[in-house]
């Protein structure tokens, strides 16, 4: 199979790789851009730890091929905390031991920031209803609900 | 109880708190790295040929045209494993039979259940693998399969296993049991278990009302989000270094050695981070396959499962068919119970029966009682541990019982359980004679929890059910030292399965010695590092890996203080350890300043060297746990659908080393729970493949499906922990479906006596009444 040439930013870095035209995004990230950060759960779009943004929109990038990002901005969970700076979300994760195997963690972290940017002031049934495509075998979601609620909060201010 | 620590009250300065934990911060930002980020140079993929077919005799396999790929490095097939004996030897949570489960990692003869791994595959890269599966040739010669516990029962059932004859074993509390002679012919029954106290037909007789039903259960898998993963090496002098995500590298180890027959001092097993087990993690799947393939290409081989393989070939829980009666006096006295527990193994013996009928009635206290299982096996995966393994199964029909005995005499239904609640003293009618346990406060604090009389509206009902998990010790090991800077380095054993074990266990260690929590650096070591430590299951990791850990840092205090002595030339006894000093027992030993921990260390090299401690131990004495759920649900009388407006759990936990992370416990596994009540069921054709592999058609809990859980933490200290801890990961699972279907009965006037109350289910079932 002749292999693509795609080039792409990733968490604000250029870069290049070459992938089959069946390729995922996931498989990208994950194997060549070694970036591992983004998990796979289950590569059918059903449980979430893949979510990546894709120029800015909230994706399964096991549901994305790798030849669709050329010249396309990623972002994965590697690029959301600020050098030293955990992100709000990230830090009231941890306040609120919204994580235990923490193998969800890096999509419900996506996926919840991308729900802040869109509606910074939302329900607990609104985050419920946001965060229902990740799937958290470990917490039964109360301290994440409780997490993003209180990021939001204090990401308002 | 000999051999166990006893349980000191004292004032406490970092137990109780709620640090951050210390893998936390690799867990939100993606660095944590978990079974399938692994990655080793010059690694190969390797793949799985999977049976299409539930029951077939394997007549031969070709593999040439798939080898002939340019690229595919390996192929092995089940004649490439040694047999193994038939030997029943206990690991984990289960009982492993190595004939067993040589053929349930490879199949040899027969391919006994729909994903059973026939052939396995080395290539330089996974699509290439995959690929080669493609050209794999088979022949089967296909048999008729069984899928349903009850249809495996009956005689003239299609038999999995032709030498297999029903095991006897009897049990009866204060003397001997009356023997049963074994059946003559082969079956599916591969165990019939009884369990007996008093004499169960008197009970009956003086009873003022019995209720007799039965249940059925469906199998639900773990659905941990991280797919089984590892990567083996083995050298050409065949030394061999897995890592894997596992809930106990050492018994990989000791699985792996056997299966391969290769020593264990040649086996390095590295535990990764786990993305989630909840018992399905404790038995090899792709191990020995990756070292066996390695073997050969004496490269690494990566392998990792897909969803679809997890459905398909790893342990779910068993399905279980129950029969329960239960006799009580005018009073609501308990006076007997009786139980039948059918049990569905998979394609081999093993399913956690001992637990289910040991956890049957044992949250009563009843005098005249008989619990019987069997195990069966039938043509599905073979089942694996779940988080309180069984329990839940045999709770669902009990829990259910004690619902409808409140309401015909009209008691309350925490009150019926109230009155007949085991506590300290009550011998179980499997030996065990219960020491200080918080049965009663769970159901107290139920009974006067503002949840408890929130008034209801139409369609709703509310329910409540209780739960009982014995909780296990068994071996562990841990190894402390104090770094030059007076900081700790523990590292231990078991694994931290999510629950956060790794902060709790330094937490512990932080408050022997007096210093803060953060000084404490607690490392997961591979197998070469410490001695052998069971998995981490039963709610063990807290309670066992807290004692070893406990008493590694007392006899490092020990030395520290042997130290000072030695500075300030005194005898030891003179020297006493207080919030991480160093100081003289008394004004008469002399002026010397207090000495810290960090003066000591730094000071060890003049002191006679490197301040250490460890631990190794069959840890004894874990506390039992008990919990009360209450459940309100709102009934949608046009969809069928159940919503849960309210969840509380009321739990004892002994000591809550780290509130938040108990909270947790209590939250996921109520969770589960309901998954299990409500949603999650494995769904087989008649062609006896299984038709729902993936998380679409498996539908576990998402955000949107639940409400906030409540939790109450009870905390009546295990006398054989230091703390006071007990183990608290399993009682939570346990009630959630009875609580439910109780409360679905006061929504709707519909008893449901099989799992799961999805929405075709219960709008069939109000349809028709
Ligand atoms: S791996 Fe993409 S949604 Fe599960
Ligand atoms: S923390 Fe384990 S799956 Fe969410």
């Amino acid at each position: 199979m002749t292999r693509r040439h795609i080039e792409a930013k990733i968490n604000g870095d250029n870069c290049d790789f070459l992938c089959e035209s069946n390729e995922t995004l996931l498989s990208v990230i994950r194997n060549q851009l070694q970036l591992t950060g983004t998990k796979e759960g289950c590569s059918t779009g059903d449980c979430g730890a893949c979510s990546v943004m894709l120029d800015g929109r909230l994706v399964c990038s096991c549901l994305t091929l790798a030849v669709e990002v050329e010249g396309k901005n990623i972002d994965t969970i590697e690029g959301m905390s600020n050098g030293e700076d955990l992100h709000i979300l990230q830090r009231k994760f941890l306040e609120h031991a919204a994580l235990q195997c923490g193998i969800c963690t890096p999509g419900f972290l996506i996926a919840a920031r991308a729900l802040l940017e869109k509606n910074p002031n939302p329900t607990e049934t609104e985050v419920r209803y946001w965060l229902a495509g990740n799937l958290c075998r470990c917490t039964g979601y109360h301290k994440i609900v409780e997490a993003v609620l209180d990021a939001a909060e204090e990401m308002r201010g | 109880m000999s051999d166990t620590v006893a349980y000191e009250e004292k004032k406490l300065k970092i137990i109780g708190t709620r640090p951050i934990r210390p893998d936390g911060v690799d867990k939100v930002t993606g660095r944590a790295r978990y079974g399938a980020d692994i990655n080793l140079p010059g690694q190969l993929f390797g793949s799985v040929y999977r049976s299409p077919y539930p029951h077939a005799i394997i007549k031969s396999i070709d593999v040439s045209a798939a080898l002939a790929i340019p690229g595919v490095k390996a192929a092995i097939t089940g004649d490439d494993f040694e047999d193994m004996p038939s030997q029943f030897i206990p690991v984990g949570e289960m009982v492993v039979n190595f004939r067993d489960m040589t053929r349930n990692v490879i199949a040899r003869e027969k391919a006994l259940y729909d994903g059973h791994p026939i052939v396995a595959i080395a290539a330089i890269s996974e699509s290439i693998a995959k690929e080669a599966l493609k050209h794999i040739k088979v022949d089967f010669e296909i048999l008729p399969h069984v899928i349903d516990v009850v249809e495996a029962m009956k005689p003239g059932a299609t038999l999995l296993h032709e030498e297999q004859y029903t095991l006897i074993e009897r049990k009866r509390l204060g003397s001997e049991p009356t023997t049963e002679s074994p059946p003559k012919e082969p079956s599916n029954i591969a165990k019939r278990l009884t369990w007996e106290k008093g004499d169960i037909e008197n009970g009956f007789s003086k009873a003022h009302i019995i209720i007799e039903k039965e249940f059925n259960t469906k199998p639900v898998h773990q659905g941990y989000i991280e797919p089984h993963a590892t990567v083996a090496t083995c050298t050409e002098d065949g030394q061999v270094e897995v890592y894997t995500c596992s809930q106990g590298h050492f018994v990989i180890r000791s699985q792996c050695a056997k299966l391969l027959g290769i020593e264990v001092s040649k086996i390095k097993v590295i535990p990764t981070e786990l993305g989630g087990g909840f018992g399905g993690k404790n038995n090899v799947y792709l191990e020995p396959l990756a070292i066996m393939l390695s073997k050969i290409v004496h490269r690494p081989v990566k392998m990792v499962m897909s969803r679809n393989e997890v459905f398909r070939a790893t342990g779910p829980s068993p399905a279980g068919h129950v029969k329960v009666k239960i006799g009580c006096d005018k009073n609501g006295n308990i006076v007997a119970a009786d139980a039948q527990i059918d049990m569905q193994s998979g394609a081999f013996p093993g399913s956690p029966l001992p637990q289910a009928t040991i956890t049957c009635f044992t949250r009563y206290d009843i005098e005249n009682v008989r619990v019987i299982g069997h195990d069966v096996t039938t043509n599905r995966p073979k089942v694996a541990a779940y988080r309180a393994p069984g329990a839940p199964i045999a709770a669902f029909g009990v829990e259910s019982v004690m619902d409808e005995l409140a309401e015909k005499l009209s008691i309350d239904p925490l009150d019926l359980r109230i009155m007949n609640a085991a506590k300290e003293g009550t011998q179980t009618y499997y030996g065990v004679t219960f020491p200080q346990i918080g049965f009663l406060e769970t159901l107290k604090r139920a009974k006067a929890h503002k949840n408890y009389n929130i008034p209801l509206e139409k369609n709703q009902g509310r329910g409540v059910a209780t739960g009982f998990w014995m909780n296990i010790g068994n071996d562990t090991t841990s190894s402390l030292n104090v770094n030059d800077d007076g900081t700790i380095a523990l590292t231990i054993g078991t694994i931290d399965v999510a629950g956060g074990s790794r902060s709790s266990l330094a937490m512990m260690v932080a408050e022997e010695f007096g210093i803060d929590s953060d000084k404490v650096r607690v490392t997961t070591g591979d197998t070469s590092q410490l001695g052998f430590n069971f998995v981490t299951a039963g709610s063990r990791g807290t309670f066992a890996g807290g004692i070893v850990a406990i008493l590694a840092a007392r006899k490092a205090i020990e030395e520290c203080k042997i130290r000072a002595a030695k500075t300030w030339n005194v005898p030891l006894d003179e020297v006493v350890w207080e919030d991480g000093y160093a100081r003289p027992a008394s004004s008469n030993v002399g002026g010397f300043d207090p000495l810290s921990l960090a003066d000591i260390a730094k000071n060890a090299t003049k002191t006679g060297g490197p301040i250490a401690g460890h631990s190794e131990k069959n840890v004894q004495g874990a506390g039992p746990g008990f919990g009360t759920q209450i459940v309100d649900v709102e009934v949608d009388k046009e969809t069928g659908s159940v919503k849960i407006l309210r969840h509380t759990v009321i739990q004892d936990a002994g000591k809550a080393i780290h509130p938040a992370y108990v909270e947790g416990q209590y939250q996921g596994g109520a969770v589960q729970g309901i998954g299990w009540a409500l949603n999650e069921e494995y769904i087989y054709g008649d062609d006896g493949k299984l038709q729902n592999t993936g998380f679409l058609d498996y539908r576990v809990p998402v955000a949107s499906d639940v409400p906030f859980i409540d939790t109450d933490i009870v905390e009546v200290p295990n006398p054989y922990h230091p703390y006071g801890v007990r183990g608290i990961g399993e009682v939570p699972i346990i009630p959630p479906t009875a609580a439910i279907a109780n409360a679905v009965y006061k929504a709707t006037g519909i008893r449901f006596n099989s799992l799961p109350l999805s929405p075709p289910k219960v709008l069939a079932a109000i349809t028709k009444k």
